[in-house]
């Protein structure tokens, strides 16, 4: 039996519709955010509601906020005014995974990445067995093969970033935020990633907000293109990419994706032109 | 087949022209032969003391007042370093402060200290364990003012508490600077001892031993003193050396 998500009770905005499929029901919804910084709006009465169990990619011009979006969405940063809520839920209040874009300067090199991986579950207080096990559990899952025995300094980039999205992982989140977490890799370890994330979410369907400055790349992976204008940035779209998943290299020709990429480009030129 | 591997034997070739060069000037009597004994004489003079003799007692004594005065400085230094470090605020309203002391040469503070704790052990401790906490001090607090900041953030994002960001995350970040300090503190302290052990009354030590020798005109003796002192210092750096590769190993990476 299907089980309704208890969001379709809670939805603001007059969205609430009982024939909504499962995956348009909005997860995160924000409201009236307002961000300033040294007198200049980054945000500006800005409303998005991000949908449940969807990869949604961030693309938009170079500063107009991608970064502070995730943050403040994921607590990092303190909004001025305006409400982020998960199912009505505060950030404080769900599980949740970020990933940075600097993985050598996110991992503690003084552990293993083994340690690493289970540093969150150590926060919980979880017995050390349990660790072990549900970071086994994980490797499994995702079909991970690193040697976890090793310091981060001894992996390689992709292998880093890797463990780092595992450590976001572990929790089994609610959503999970990664802010271009491949732009430090060189290409073919970027392609590699792109299909290692796209298998987690695939095998996960974790809510997931993801920010990338290029544009296949947001596409390739995406649900939801969300593109941002520039500052104080409105959403300039929100494009739906729904082909079928596990994609390949093979979508990246498709009538479709090119459609859609396309149309994001245009909307991303108009939106640098403005400026 | 391996090249015959010049670079491991670099370093004993110039100890080895060190001791040519000394052997022409005792056999060319460039020097008085009284201030300037051989290095056979010198060796041996070492090598008797060392084994047994006063000197081995001296040396014996000047390791237990720098390690002793050392370890006291990092108890102090080191949790005052972090508390201060964690402040960047506080850390620069103390600053200039610690800068000063710093700059201070410790031995000019040696009057001040004998009036307080007098002619005797407290003094030639307490002056070394000051001039070494402030160097540890500056450098604990610099190395958790340096912590990373993404490493900070991604603690606090996986939900750490700020008592668990700081043993989990800002105290070993700070390590390597701490290392830094400790080994700059133990040299620093190795100073003040001999020095406080030539001047300021002691009947033991290497500084002592040093002196004593000079009064009475046994240059062998003398010679070998400062040959163990040097080899203290040297020796105190590169195990403070060994410790912080085994310990930071990750540092740099
Ligand atoms: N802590 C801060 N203090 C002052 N200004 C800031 C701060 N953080 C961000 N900004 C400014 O806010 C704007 C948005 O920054 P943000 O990092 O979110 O942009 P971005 O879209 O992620 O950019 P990029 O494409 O470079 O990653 C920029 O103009 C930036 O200079
Ligand atoms: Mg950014």
């Amino acid at each position: 039996m299907p089980v309704r998500p208890p969001i379709l009770r809670s939805l603001p905005g007059g969205r609430m519709d009982a024939g909504a499929e499962r995956e348009t029901a909005a997860h995160i919804t924000i409201r009236s955010l307002c961000k300033r910084f040294e007198n200049e709006a980054v945000y500006d009465n800005f409303d998005l509601d991000i949908p449940r169990g969807l990869l949604v990619s961030v693309f938009g011009p170079n500063g107009c906020g991608k970064s502070t979006l995730i943050n403040m969405i994921a607590g990092l940063t303190p909004v001025d005014a305006g409400q982020i809520l998960f199912d009505g839920k505060t950030i404080g209040e769900i599980r949740f995974g970020y990933v940075f874009q600097n993985y050598r300067e996110a991992l503690f090199p003084w552990l293993r990445a083994f340690s690493n991986i289970e540093y969150p579950l150590k926060l919980l207080r979880l017995p050390k067995a349990e660790r072990k096990e549900r970071v086994e559990r994980l490797v499994a899952h995702l079909g991970v093969k690193i040697d976890l025995n090793r310091y981060p300094y001894e992996l390689s980039g992709g292998q880093q970033q890797l463990v780092s999205i595992m450590r976001a992982l572990i929790v089994e989140p609610e959503v999970l935020f990664l802010d271009e977490p491949f732009s430090a890799l060189d290409y073919e370890m970027t392609l590699f990633m792109r299909d290692q994330l796209q298998r987690i979410f695939v095998e996960t369907r974790t809510t997931t907000v993801f920010v990338s400055h290029d544009l296949e790349e947001a596409v390739y992976l995406a649900d939801r293109v969300l593109l941002l204008s520039r500052r104080p940035a409105q959403v300039a779209d929100f494009v739906t990419y729904d082909a079928p998943r596990p994609r390949t290299a093979a979508a990246l020709s498709d009538a479709e994706f090119v459609g859609v990429k396309g149309h994001c480009l245009e909307v991303f030129q108009r939106e640098v032109r403005r400026g | 087949m391996k090249r015959f591997n010049f670079h491991m034997f670099m370093p004993f070739a110039g100890v080895a022209g060190f001791i040519v060069v000394w052997y022409l000037a005792v056999w060319a009597q460039v020097v008085d032969p009284v201030l300037l004994p051989s290095p056979g004489q010198t060796f041996h003079a070492l090598w008797t003391g060392m084994a047994g003799g006063q000197l081995g007692a001296d040396f014996l004594k000047t390791v237990e007042r720098t390690i002793l005065s050392t370890l006291i400085a990092a108890v102090i230094a080191i949790p005052l370093g972090i508390f201060l470090g964690a402040s960047e605020k506080l850390y620069r309203s103390v600053e200039f402060v610690i800068d000063f002391f710093r700059s201070t040469p410790a031995s000019a503070v040696f009057p001040l200290f004998l009036v307080i704790f007098g002619v005797g052990e407290k003094t030639k401790i307490s002056v070394a364990a000051f001039g070494a906490s402030l160097v540890i001090l500056f450098n604990v607090a610099y190395g958790v003012m340096n912590a990373r900041k993404t490493r900070l953030l991604a603690a606090k994002v996986m939900g750490a508490s700020r008592w668990r960001v700081l043993r989990d995350v800002l105290l070993l970040e700070s390590l390597p600077q701490t290392f830094v300090g400790l080994r700059n503190g133990v040299s620093l302290a190795l100073v003040i001892v001999v020095v406080a052990e030539m001047f300021i009354g002691s009947a033991d030590g290497l500084g002592h031993r040093v002196f004593d020798a000079q009064q009475l005109f046994q240059m062998p003796d003398m010679y070998a003193a400062i040959f163990a002192a040097g080899a203290l210092g040297y020796a105190l750096n590169l195990i403070f050396l060994l410790i912080e590769k085994r310990f930071v190993h990750w540092a740099g990476k």
